[in-house]
């Protein structure tokens, strides 16, 4: 175990000394078989904001998987993050409802307004913005949500309204 | 009805119809497996005999069922059952493989492989932009990087349209021991005739698959000049042979 | 609350009879929704200020319950007041004093929360006198306005698990079986495969270890009846399950959850948990002999996953990449074992079918459709919300009679159906019955019950590239056909809505489309051209206009169209220009103002500022 430990070599900006622990502490929640593999990457990236090179790393020598197994599953499942997520997250859904009420308008404002694009985070690293392809809350359509508050209605116009709203938290 | 394999084996088989020759088959087959060993012809791009099925390309498709039931399924991962009525080449199914050739064709088409099945079924435009891509995403370097060299040293990453694959986190990684396999089964590996700098996304279509220019020359005249011998040029029949790059 | 386990049927009933005798049936209490929708409407500050009034200034005894959702999403926060049934919509935190000093102490109506008939104009004050509901058939929806989801004496008080004391006591496996099968109920997740016969098959198949799953990843944008379903009365699919599990003979199962419906998962977590402390979960069940017990699963963000193999590789621990059926999965499953998989509503009716007999359960709906359907009316429609009408009701009756018709006065156009894998059902069309069979003919499917409504203002175009757009960002990316295949249909949509396409785009744009459909694996590739081929077939003019004419009707195309201030109507406030991303709009205070065409990026910031509708489309 030490050698792994003397062997790494990535060290993402943030990524905590400790993070072997805290893995192991999430895995040894769970019994090692592969069904338990996206509970425990839900876990980690509740514990860091995002899953880290090394965590998942360390998850594939525990469990026995071979690492790139682990890389496809990180990446092919979207509500996984590799890169560091900002303190809040705002949401915005493009289903159907919310499109035909015109939540593209609402979501090329967000980007305009926060200067990124889906899934960047802002330089200060304060806001990520994402698109989620249906919340269920088609009648308050367009929907943005930012962490676990859900605002109805939006328009490009109230959208400059949240932002400014935000930013003054 | 059982077949005796060695002495104590027994294969339960099952009967099948393809292009209505009545066939007997063993169960856990594929279509694909029954095909090749009575002989029927089935283009595979992501196929190898020694390697899992995986079912991408979708160019082995053959026509099932019959009348209005019929669809079209990819035979190297479709089990033979029975009853199973199949056709390996009907227009349903070349109008799809035509299509299939065309799609892969513009998204990679410095690949003799993908041009000699352009000529053999008659595709003669590509009526997309061009990808440029190197990989038809097929998957057989994965598998046999897993399977037969017990590595597991590259995957698929991501899906979709940004689907690729590469290794872990895209990194140099030491589980590679730079075998080389991957480039031994890589159908988009192989150069087209005239060399990797092709603008034109479908070759000359030399019908006969091999050159024409060795009636007339000593030496292949594809390496040499850039296809100024013409010999195995054929009339065009559309005007149009692709849109700008993307 | 309960304390002890239920060892026999008889237990349960008599728990059952406690728990509705301490309800007085004449009690004063109010029921209030805080499903998702209505939280994105603020009901959890109307909640926390009524719980805060009740205990300041309420009458003693009145119960607050906060339920699960009842469908009519357009007028949240909804709350009704019992035993009388007054129905106030559109509640407010600041109604809140109001409503306990004046209904609930004096009795007093407050007319400015009752709802308005739009089609007779009157105010409507009971519950059971509002058109939206009195005109659907509500079995399965009935009972989450009735139901704290976190409480499950409050789904034992509306006859919860009888039907499962029922099975267990005096039914055998095969009995359940065929009563599902006389049912004529058919799968609910869009397939309609008959649910006995599956049940059936995996009964029969090899092996002793079988698995059940509950598919609630739901992903269809604009559908949310099985997020309702799930985090309003998450019970009621629970004994559907235990009940299919005895039959089919499984001692596991699994509800697979989608991430982006935590409050579900959150609910269906509990209510589990809750019938493993209750003894309904786990051996033994009610004396049977019969095991079961089940996990929550939650899905990753991966539409693909809502495909039965798929989602079975998920549980598995693996990518969510879609596998060739047959074998199938009531044949080989979830590690190689026989698999029954249903969706959420699928196993909602089951306990109904047992309650209410077979006989009487396949008397609603059609020849060919039987029970109910919930459906999520949304887009450009009056009422928005979930519909559970029988099966066979009209398209147009939906729309109008409960839907209430298209608002602001414009006309209907078309109506989504289906989901990505469905297809648009022109106006004219409306007549239709939806059933499993009916929207066949135009191309289109019930699927799982999304309803986007779609007025003059769409525009079809793009909706086929809205819908494309989706696919390509779930598709695993297998499949040729459809990893290559949406991507060239998308590119040939976008020329067209940038005035960049001809009209042989239309031509190779269908021809794709077809080869997509015939050749792809799974459901999702081979119902993508769907959308596309829908409306090429019943509004090929617009297609037309956008390839030859560079125009789009409809006024959404970016490119094709321009903004432009209404001089007569502009009054000079000047909000837009200050709004104005890119300080387009010019003008001096109070004289109209004007918008530098060679600035604006249509970005629409103007159009939604604007209080006098001065700006328009052209």
């Amino acid at each position: 175990m030490e050698d792994m430990a003397l062997v790494r070599k990535h060290e993402l900006p943030g990524a905590p000394a400790d993070i072997d622990e805290r893995v192991d502490a999430i895995l040894n929640r769970y019994s090692g078989e592969r069904r338990w593999l996206i509970n425990i990457l839900f876990d980690i990236q509740a514990e860091f904001r995002y899953l880290p090179r090394d965590a998942l790393e360390y998850v594939a020598r525990r469990m026995a998987i071979p690492q790139v197994d682990i890389y496809g599953i990180a990446t092919f499942y979207k509500a996984f993050s590799l890169t560091p997520r900002g303190k809040h997250i705002i949401t915005a859904c493009l289903g159907t409802a919310c499109h035909v009420r015109g939540s593209i308008g609402v979501l090329e404002e967000l980007q305009r307004g926060l200067n990124v694009k889906p899934g960047g985070t802002t330089e200060d690293g304060s806001f990520t913005l994402e698109t989620v392809n249906c919340l269920g809350c088609c009648a308050q359509g367009p929907m943005v949500v930012v962490d676990q508050e859900y605002h109805g209605q939006m328009t490009p116009a109230k959208v400059r309204t949240l932002l400014e709203d935000e930013r003054k938290k | 009805m059982q077949v005796r394999r060695g002495i104590e084996e027994v294969i339960p088989t099952v009967n099948m119809r393809i292009n209505d020759l009545d066939v007997m088959a063993e169960e856990g087959q594929t279509i694909l497996e029954v095909c090749k060993f009575y002989g029927f012809d089935i283009p595979t791009l992501c196929w190898d005999e020694g390697l899992s099925p995986y079912g991408g390309c979708r160019l082995c498709v053959v026509e099932i069922g019959e009348g209005k039931n019929t669809k079209l399924v990819s035979s190297c991962t479709y089990p033979a059952q029975e009853g199973l009525i199949v056709r390996t080449r009907s227009k349903r199914v070349d109008h799809a493989r035509k299509m299939v050739i065309e799609l892969l064709l513009a998204r990679c088409h410095t690949s003799k492989v993908l041009q000699d099945l352009a000529s053999q079924y008659d595709v003669e435009q590509v009526r997309f932009p061009l990808k440029n891509d190197d990989c038809i995403l097929c998957g057989l370097c994965v598998r046999i990087c897993k399977e037969q060299m017990m590595a597991e040293a590259i995957g698929f990453v991501d899906r979709g349209k940004d689907m690729k694959i590469t290794t872990p986190f895209n990194d140099k990684t030491d589980t590679c021991r730079r075998c080389g396999a991957c480039m031994y089964i890589c159908p988009a590996c192989q150069a087209r005739c005239q060399g990797p700098d092709v603008k034109d996304p479908i070759c000359n279509g030399c019908l006969s698959m091999s050159p024409t220019c060795l009636d007339f020359y000593d030496d292949a005249q594809c390496f040499m000049s850039e296809s100024a011998c013409g010999t195995c040029v054929r009339e065009r029949k559309k005007e149009e042979v692709s849109k700008k790059e993307v | 609350m309960i304390q002890m386990k239920f060892k026999t049927s008889k237990e349960l009933e008599a728990h059952r009879s406690a728990v509705l005798k301490a309800q007085d049936p004449k009690r004063k209490w109010i029921s209030f929704c805080v499903g998702t929708g209505c939280i994105a409407s603020g009901a959890e500050k109307v909640a926390a200020a009524m719980k805060l009034e009740l205990k300041k200034n309420g009458p003693k005894g009145v119960q607050f319950k906060e339920t699960g959702c009842p469908g009519f999403c357009e007028r949240g926060p909804l709350m009704v007041i019992h035993p009388e049934g007054i129905f106030y919509q559109n509640v407010k935190p600041e109604h809140v004093h109001d409503i306990v000093s004046r209904t609930l102490k004096k009795g007093e109506i407050i007319k400015e929360l009752l709802y308005i008939d739009p089609s007779s104009g009157k105010q409507v004050t009971n519950e059971k006198d509002v058109p939206f509901y009195s005109k659907q058939k509500r079995l399965i929806l009935g009972n989450n306005p009735l139901v704290d989801p976190t409480n499950i004496d409050d789904y034992m008080a509306v006859g919860g698990y009888t039907a499962l004391g029922k099975v267990l006591s005096e039914m055998k496996p095969e009995q359940v079986i065929e009563e599902v099968k006389k049912a004529g109920l058919r799968g609910r997740g869009g397939a309609g495969f008959p649910t006995g016969v599956k049940w059936e098959t995996t009964r029969n198949a090899k092996g002793a270890v079988k698995y059940i799953v509950c598919n609630a990843d739901e992903g269809d944008p604009g559908a949310f009846m099985n997020r309702s379903v799930l985090e309003g009365n998450p019970h009621s699919v629970l004994e559907g399950m235990i009940i299919g599990a005895f039959a089919i003979g499984a001692n596991e199962g699994f509800v697979y959850c989608r991430n982006e419906y935590p409050l579900a998962v959150k609910n269906v977590t509990l209510a589990v948990q809750q019938l493993r402390d209750v003894g309904l979960l786990g051996k033994n069940i009610l004396g049977s002999g019969f095991n079961f017990d089940m996990s929550v699963v939650r899905g990753a963000g991966a539409f693909v996953c809502g495909e039965e193999t798929a989602l079975m590789a998920s549980i598995e621990g693996k990518k969510g990449v879609p596998k060739q059926r047959p074998p199938f999965p009531s044949q080989e499953g979830i590690w190689g074992k026989p698999t029954n998989i249903n969706n959420v509503e699928t196993w909602a009716n089951v306990p109904f079918i047992i309650n209410m007999g077979a006989e009487a359960y396949a008397r609603i709906g059609n020849k060919t459709s039987k029970g109910t359907k919930i459906f999520a009316l949304v887009g450009k429609i009056k009422n928005t919300g979930l519909v559970e009408v029988p099966m066979g009701t009209t398209l147009k009756e939906i729309i109008y009679e409960i839907g209430g018709g298209i608002p602001n006065g414009k006309k209907l156009k078309a109506v989504q159906c289906g989901g990505p894998s469905g297809g648009c059902i022109a106006a004219a069309n409306i007549d239709v019955p939806v059933d499993y069979e009916g929207l066949k003919q135009y191309g289109a499917i019930m699927g799982s019950g999304g309803m986007v409504v779609m007025d003059e203002d769409t525009c079809m175009v793009d909706v086929a590239k809205y819908f494309l757009k989706f696919l390509l960002e779930e598709s695993c990316g297998k499949c040729t056909t459809c990893r290559e295949g949406i991507e060239r249909m998308l590119e040939i949509v976008t020329r067209m809505s940038e005035g960049k396409a001809c009209l042989d785009d239309i031509a190779l744009l269908e021809e794709l489309a077809n080869v997509v459909k015939d050749t792809t694996m799974c459901g999702l590739g081979n119902t993508a051209p769907n959308p596309v081929l829908t409306t090429l077939r019943f509004f090929r003019d617009e297609y037309i206009a956008h390839a030859k004419d560079k125009k789009c009707p409809a006024k959404v195309c970016k490119a094709l169209i321009s903004f432009n201030i209404d001089e007569k109507k502009c009054t000079g406030c000047g909000a837009c220009a200050k709004r104005c991303p890119q300080s387009a709009i010019s003008g001096e205070n109070k004289r109209p103002h004007k918008i530098d065409q060679k600035k604006c990026i249509k970005c629409g910031v103007c159009e939604s500022t604007c209080k006098f509708g001065a700006v328009s489309r052209r």
